[in-house]
């Protein structure tokens, strides 16, 4: 698959030169610029995000914190995995043990970032999006589940859990 | 040709781990909420001596009789004995209402006969009375099918329903079928996914401690989704009533239900 472009980056959406984009990936410890909406922009490569949205690698123990949350993370709502400390049960979505055996850091940040690039029909929020969405509660639109420093919190954590 | 192979191997393996989208609940298919209930709770569904809705069925039952509004009118003055008059009567809303043009569920009814009839100003939203007025005339449909009337002026209606339960909502962007369409019984942090029949209405739910009715619990899942709730008695939420009676037609009715 050629390098991609998200739908979503600052290339189609906003006046931000190309070629500042391009030199910001190259200098992948530099944050890709701000976009429109706020949200920093990325880019999508194979399927992956490759580079750190922060340009800063992300702590594992704030993102297991992130993670294991009901009301931050959301995630355990639907999966299961190693945490022992949560007292119940989900299978919405596949148990997360292993997935740093299974997914790539790139590939764990896309899922993250906008899971329904990979299926569109994915009940997994995109936690890194706030266009193409509907009746938003008011205090939080224009918001993205999760800020950049919190994804990153969360892709070190997930690439923690390997079997 | 190996690559190809591969790809198509990949692609059938990808197609079988992606959930199949269930679609619509097939109708023999369909479980109220109550089969996925500990037995406790069943338990205090089925008796009426330790079914906390029983409070506001007995209350509603003194205001059925209540005189009310300027024109010191009471519901028994018109109806008359509830359990003949209201037997199965709920089990027929939302239904079309003449003069909105519109469908209106039974709390709306139940404020349309307090400003018509007896010059009364409506119940407020929620309010202990209105439930409690609700729950007495549900409880003398229990044990009757959900039995949506085949009104052609409906249509329009459902579709809108239909259109706003498969409608993706909310920072969290999930639609009403996403869980319970596709995802029914399966544990959401523990909790079973109901299918989200509303065969139980108004019902006292543990987590309110309280009796509530229809329009609160989807505000409750509107909430959950991160999506702005609608207001109380928007036509979107009587749309939606609609379209799951509609969903659940057939299916008998447990008002007052217990709910987790």
């Amino acid at each position: 698959m050629p390098t991609a472009c998200s739908t979503r980056s600052p290339a189609r959406r906003s006046a931000e030169p190309i070629a500042a984009a391009a030199l910001a990936v190259l200098t992948a410890a530099a944050a890709m610029p701000a976009r429109a909406d706020g949200l920093v922009a990325y880019r999508i490569v194979d399927a992956a995000i490759p580079a750190s949205l922060t340009g800063q690698p992300g702590d594992a123990t704030r993102g297991r914190a992130i993670v294991a949350n009901r009301q931050i993370g959301l995630c355990v709502l639907c999966h299961s995995g190693p945490f022992p400390e949560l007292r119940f049960h989900s299978d919405l979505a596949p148990d997360l043990t292993g997935i740093g055996n299974r997914m790539s850091e790139g590939e764990l940040r896309l899922r993250v970032v906008d899971a329904s690039h990979a299926n569109p029909q994915t009940i997994m929020p995109s936690y890194y999006r706030v266009d193409g969405l509907t009746r938003v509660t008011p205090a939080l639109r224009g918001k993205p589940l999760l800020d950049a420093g919190q994804i990153e919190d969360v892709v070190a954590y997930l690439k923690t859990l390997k079997e | 040709m190996m690559r190809k192979a591969a790809i198509l191997a990949a692609m059938l393996v990808t197609a079988l781990a992606v959930p199949a989208l269930a679609g619509e609940i097939a109708p023999q298919d369909r479980k109220s909420g109550y089969t996925g209930m500990s037995a406790e709770n069943r338990a205090m569904q089925d008796d009426d001596t330790i079914n906390p809705a029983t409070l506001w069925v007995l209350d509603g039952e003194a205001l059925w009789s209540a005189k009310a509004g300027a024109a010191n009118q009471s519901c028994a003055g018109c109806h008359g004995d509830a359990a003949v008059s209201m037997k199965g009567v709920s089990a027929r809303y939302p239904a079309f209402d003449d003069a909105s043009r519109a469908p209106v569920d039974i709390e709306q009814r139940i404020n349309l006969c307090r400003t018509r009839h007896q010059n009364a100003t409506p119940l407020p939203p929620e309010s202990r009375d209105l439930v409690a007025l609700s729950a007495f005339i549900g409880r003398q449909s229990r044990g009757l099918p959900i039995a949506t009337p085949d009104d052609p002026r409906l249509k329009p209606f459902l579709a809108r329903g239909k259109a706003l339960y498969t409608q993706r909502q909310g920072q969290i962007n999930l639609s009403c079928a996403q869980c319970h369409d596709d995802n029914w019984g399966r544990n959401l942090a523990g909790n079973i996914v109901p299918q989200g029949h509303p065969n139980g209405y108004p019902l006292y739910r543990l987590e309110w401690q309280s009796v509530g009715t229809l329009q609160r619990r989807l505000r409750n899942c509107l909430t959950g989704i991160r999506a702005e709730p609608y207001a109380y008695n928007a036509p979107d939420y009587v749309a939606l009533e609609l379209y799951l009676r509609q969903r659940a037609a057939g299916m008998l009715v447990e008002t007052p239900a217990v709910r987790p």
